[in-house]
């Protein structure tokens, strides 16, 4: 199958296989740990890691658009930020 | 005793999954591949980065779409939900004037788009639509093809009359779970008519009212067809909101990278409202179950 009329170029590839490879994380986690480990965080109210996982792309995509919007196109620092904000989310979330 | 999780059952999901890959996946893969690209068309593409987006955030062309769209969503739904909850209380709880008023509530609903837009565009014209014509008979200076003022009243009243029904069936569906014992307990206490709306339909009705709210917003958020129609997004751009835009940009002028940028920028912005929104009513139900 040819696949060129979706213009596909390395970064991109890279951007969908992380997404791929956090779903396949996720499903390895929940097979481990059943249940989506709900709990009450800083929200006060409940999340599961699911929850958790979508918070932290969706940040993250904000992040993006935020820093490119002040900050210019070199997105590594935001990157780096959305990290963080990640973490923060599967932390206190 | 110990839960027990079997989750084979997610199997039975692969159809769909497969289904949605295709009609939504894909497409939205293809539009993040553009968005970072520009295209001349025959399938060449040239890396751009995040250029576009750059180039969107901070177009004044975009901030002026998303105003609009912003103010739109927001006057519909400070029209749509309280004359929704009026004609609600208002209609009749039971016989055959229930029955009645729920198929005329319901006949906006079944009408399409492109359809009401059609209505009312034939409609609102001076020449021979009953509103234009009844309109300049009074010497009211109405032209909503001219006029940008004149245009955002008729797309708004157009909008208020196709799907004001709808928060209409859904509150008066959240009415009719209220049991007549807590009007009887009311009557005995005397509660006034605003006491009985304020502390026993209210809260009834919220759980529907915010449904009726995330329904009407992201559906007034994402409207094309019946603006497109009705005015094709002018006079000027005064009712270009972000979908007319967006398909502006994408078909009229072929700028197909600008335009996956726009599109992922509007698919983020409607991502987080519904999240929101959902975030909300699960929030209300878990705690309207405990």
């Amino acid at each position: 199958m040819d696949f060129a009329w979706m213009g596909w170029t390395v970064f991109t590839g890279i951007f969908f296989a992380s997404i791929a490879l956090f779903l396949a994380a996720m499903i390895a986690w929940e097979i481990a740990r059943p249940g989506g480990a709900p709990r009450i965080g800083v929200l006060r109210f409940e999340t599961t890691r699911g929850d958790r996982l979508f918070v932290s792309l969706l940040g993250s995509a904000f992040i993006h658009l935020g820093w490119l919007f002040f900050g210019g196109t070199d997105l590594w620092w935001a990157l780096g930020l959305s990290a963080f904000y990640a973490l923060a989310v599967f932390r206190w979330v | 005793m110990q839960r027990k999780h079997n989750q084979k059952a997610w199997f039975l999901v692969l159809p769909v999954f497969l289904l949605v890959a295709f009609s939504a996946i894909i497409p939205l893969m293809t539009v993040v591949n553009y968005s970072v690209q520009d295209s001349f068309g025959n399938n060449e593409f040239y890396w751009v980065g995040a250029e576009w987006f750059v180039e969107i955030l901070n177009s004044e062309r975009f901030h002026s779409a998303l105003g609009r769209q912003l103010m739109f969503s927001g006057l519909v739904l400070a029209i749509e939900v309280p004359l929704g909850i009026f004609i609600a209380l208002s209609m009749p709880k039971k016989g055959w004037g229930a029955s009645i008023c729920l198929v005329l509530m319901a006949l906006p609903l079944l009408i399409p788009w492109n359809v009401v837009g059609t209505i009312w565009q034939i409609f609102a014209r001076e020449d021979i639509g009953l509103l234009g014509h009844t309109l300049a008979a009074l010497g009211v200076d109405y032209n909503y093809t001219q006029d940008a003022v004149a245009a955002w009243i008729t797309v708004v009243v157009m909008d208020v009359w196709h799907w004001t029904s709808l928060v209409v069936l859904l509150c008066y569906a959240g009415l009719s779970s209220i049991p007549d014992a807590f009007y009887q307990a009311a009557k005995i206490d005397g509660a006034s008519r605003w006491a009985v709306f304020r502390y026993i339909q209210l809260p009834k009705m919220k759980r529907v009212l915010m449904i009726a709210v995330l329904l009407r917003f992201m559906d007034s958020f994402m409207i094309y067809t019946e603006p497109f129609v009705l005015t094709g997004g002018g006079p000027g751009n005064a009712t270009t909101f972000l979908s007319i835009d967006l398909v502006k940009m994408a078909i009229g002028q072929f700028d197909l990278g600008p335009a996956a940028a726009f599109s992922l920028v509007y698919f983020l912005i409607v991502l987080l409202v519904s999240w929101v929104f959902y975030t909300v009513v699960t929030v209300q139900d878990a705690e309207a179950s405990k």
